[in-house]
């Protein structure tokens, strides 16, 4: 099993009433409730964490993209795994990803990600969202019917760019470059690994299978209800006569470590609420924009009146709902342990990211039930899946002799340095 | 009405209504598409030759992937024209309609009669920011389209009743793949710079308008007007943005009264 901690860096003042208040945490969210200064260590308390779950040994350290929103504070998740690649040197950058379909041109992607294999030592898990209708379309102003179109172009762009050693002109039909010619090149060959965030759009599955990456199946409602889905990509990884390795496959979850399963309660549950009562207070119809989603994936079962109830829902939560029907996985590290064993056997996921940071926990929390996490539980679920043991096609491979940047002093002399031959 | 379909060169299978004897007028529908009640339509046969087709994604009619773009959607307008074997037949559209009959008459001026603009999308002012329709509840939307919106409620849904959920979800299915289709040519926001090609129209141009439209408000009317050279604003007070649909009578008669 590999273990990414994972913050999505939501922000942490949005007042008691903010649902009542606001219609929703993304797209028109009141630009006052944002602090700038506050802001200052908001993010160096997030990125300190993220630093700190790699001296505790998880595999990897991940960030993503949102834009116009209280649930996560990363338009540029470049700039935070920049950040990352000078702090740490052993744990891999799950960048889960950028929104490509919204970049032009999106070669910009392909440099960004490259710069960053680079300055990690081939650090570099690279993510590939398609986007939430929120940042992608609402935010960011692509038309939804033609979104997966604009993506899958934008993709061919990125992988040829990393591909070719020679200069090629691109003509696509929402993209023209004369000139294609990515400088820097990523350090890892053929490619970084790829990972597909997806949402639940089954037209996801077969582009992950066409092209052998991970697909990573990201959501808040817990492994019982990311069950089914699952299934059905395992389905049609067996349709397609693909091995079922599990490293195929990575799932999201919301993870509280405490000594004692009371404790948990005591320690998270305001913090759990807070994230399922206003971060994910998003106006209904900023999700569901038509021509996003494919009239095969609506059939699929993920009617919209249904997030209107899952909406309604989230309002009056309670911890107790929480854990029993595991939207999150909460308690002792041995009632974890179960919970999160029965989850990567029931999904048959070989990556696991691990969203130990929730809504408004603060620092020492977080650090507890990180620690916790990383002392008491990872260790024995480190070998779930032992046939699989080898299997590294979706995990990063850094150069040996990369540097560990974390460990130099800014003002350090260095005499006699040279350029490496 | 009776309802045919026809087949575009490009290979677009459309629906189309037809009745009526005289002058052809092709009547394109909003981003709702055609209502299940449309007398506006008959009215409008017991003078003209209408037809009113309906886009790829709209009902029955296919072939959605064929169209992307504004000049896509123009395009297909005139395909549609010809595929009906019509000359120089009166373009009347309404809403988004009015766009795509706007686009046809500035790429092809000579090729049309008249042309009547009813509550037109198309262009943008910034002092009056058009609602985003892709982003609002079912009632929302109601509101915005219609004076009375209890009978709008009962005219966009047709009557049928979406506490059975089976209905609804066809309904909604439908509503998807309707609005994925606007949304090529209206999102994010309904202007594809039409306003730079509207000095090339010829045709006589009436921009009839709703009163008290609250999605597209009259301001635009005026714009219309001030863009098109030599045309008719026409306001119809107590109607909303569904005009044709809530006062049909009226809006017969301001279309009749200009067609001759």
């Amino acid at each position: 099993m590999k273990f990414t901690w994972f913050n999505l860096m939501p922000w942490p003042y949005l007042p008691d009433d903010f649902r009542e208040q606001n219609r929703s945490v993304w797209v028109d969210i009141p630009s006052k409730l944002y602090d700038p200064k506050k802001g200052h260590f908001v993010y160096h308390q997030y990125m300190d964490q993220l630093e700190y779950a790699e001296t505790l040994g998880f595999d990897g350290i991940g960030c993503n993209e949102h834009h116009q929103n209280g649930y996560g504070l990363m338009p540029s998740p470049n700039l935070i795994a920049a950040g990352l690649a000078r702090r740490t040197s052993r744990a891999a950058i799950c960048v889960i990803g950028n929104s490509i379909a919204g970049y032009n041109p999106p070669i910009r992607v392909a440099e960004e990600f490259a710069m960053l294999d680079v300055i990690s030592g081939g650090r570099l898990v690279a993510g590939f969202p398609v986007g939430t209708p929120m940042d992608t379309n609402f935010c960011y102003g692509q038309i939804p019917a033609l979104t997966r179109d604009k993506y899958k172009e934008a993709h061919d762009m990125i992988m040829k760019a990393w591909a070719e050693d020679e200069p090629f002109a691109f003509d696509g039909k929402y993209n023209q470059l004369r000139w294609v010619n990515c400088w820097p090149k990523p350090i890892q060959k053929p490619h970084p690994p790829v990972y597909i965030p997806g949402g639940g759009s089954i037209e996801t599955w077969d582009f992950c299978l066409d092209y052998d990456y991970n697909y990573s199946y990201l959501s808040f409602y817990g492994y019982v209800r990311g069950k089914s889905l699952l299934e059905g990509y395992w389905d049609r990884v067996a349709k397609r006569g693909k091995d079922d390795s599990p490293y195929r496959a990575a799932f999201a979850q919301i993870i509280c470590v405490a000594d004692t399963d009371a404790e948990a309660e005591e320690l998270y549950a305001e913090h759990c609420l807070y994230f399922f009562n206003r971060c994910l207070h998003v106006f209904p119809p900023f999700a569901d924009p038509p021509g996003y989603r494919t009239v095969n994936t609506i059939k699929y079962g993920a009617l919209s009146q249904l997030r209107l109830e899952a909406q309604k829902l989230m309002a009056n939560l309670t911890w107790k709902q929480l854990v029993d029907e595991r939207f999150i996985i909460a308690g002792s590290p041995e009632t974890v342990r179960q919970q999160l064993e029965e989850c990567i056997k029931g999904l048959r996921i070989g990556h696991l990211f691990c969203l130990l940071h929730t809504g408004n926990m603060p620092d020492w929390k977080t650090r507890h039930s990180t620690k916790l996490f990383a002392e008491k539980v990872m260790p024995h679920l480190r070998n779930l899946w032992p046939e699989w043991e080898d299997d590294d096609r979706w995990w990063i491979h850094p150069m040996e002799d990369r540097l560990h940047p974390e460990e130099m002093q800014p003002g350090a002399e260095k005499p006699g340095q040279v350029w490496p031959r | 009405m009776k309802a045919h379909t026809i087949e575009t060169k490009k290979g677009a299978r459309c629906r189309v209504l037809e009745a009526g004897s005289g002058m052809p007028l092709v009547f394109f529908h909003g981003a709702g598409g055609l209502l299940a009640d449309n007398p506006f339509l008959d009215q409008l046969a017991a003078r003209y030759h209408v037809f009113a087709p309906e886009l790829p994604g709209y009902g029955e009619s296919t072939g959605e992937e064929l169209l992307e773009d504004m000049l896509d959607f123009t395009l297909h307008g005139w395909d549609v024209v010809s595929a009906l074997g019509l000359t120089k037949p009166h373009l009347v559209g309404h809403s988004m309609g009015g766009m795509i009959a706007a686009e046809m008459a500035a790429i092809a001026p000579g090729d049309l009669g008249k042309l009547v603009l009813v509550a037109a999308a198309g262009l943008w002012i910034e002092e009056h920011p058009i609602p985003d329709i892709f982003a609002l509840l079912p009632g929302q939307l109601i509101e915005l389209l219609f004076q009375d919106p209890v009978k709008g409620q009962a005219l966009l849904t047709g009557g049928a009743d979406f506490s059975d959920m089976e209905v609804f979800k066809e309904f909604y299915l439908g509503q998807q793949r309707r609005l994925a289709m606007a949304g090529k040519i209206l999102f994010p926001i309904p202007n594809r710079r039409v306003s730079k090609r509207l000095y090339r129209l010829t045709a006589k141009t009436l921009v009839l308008w709703g009163g008290a439209d609250k999605l597209i408000v009259p301001a635009y009317a005026e714009r219309w007007g001030r863009l098109i050279p030599g045309a008719t604003v026409e306001t119809i007070a107590d109607a909303g943005h569904m005009l044709p649909y809530e006062l049909p009578a009226a809006f017969v008669g301001a279309v009749s009264r200009f067609l001759g």
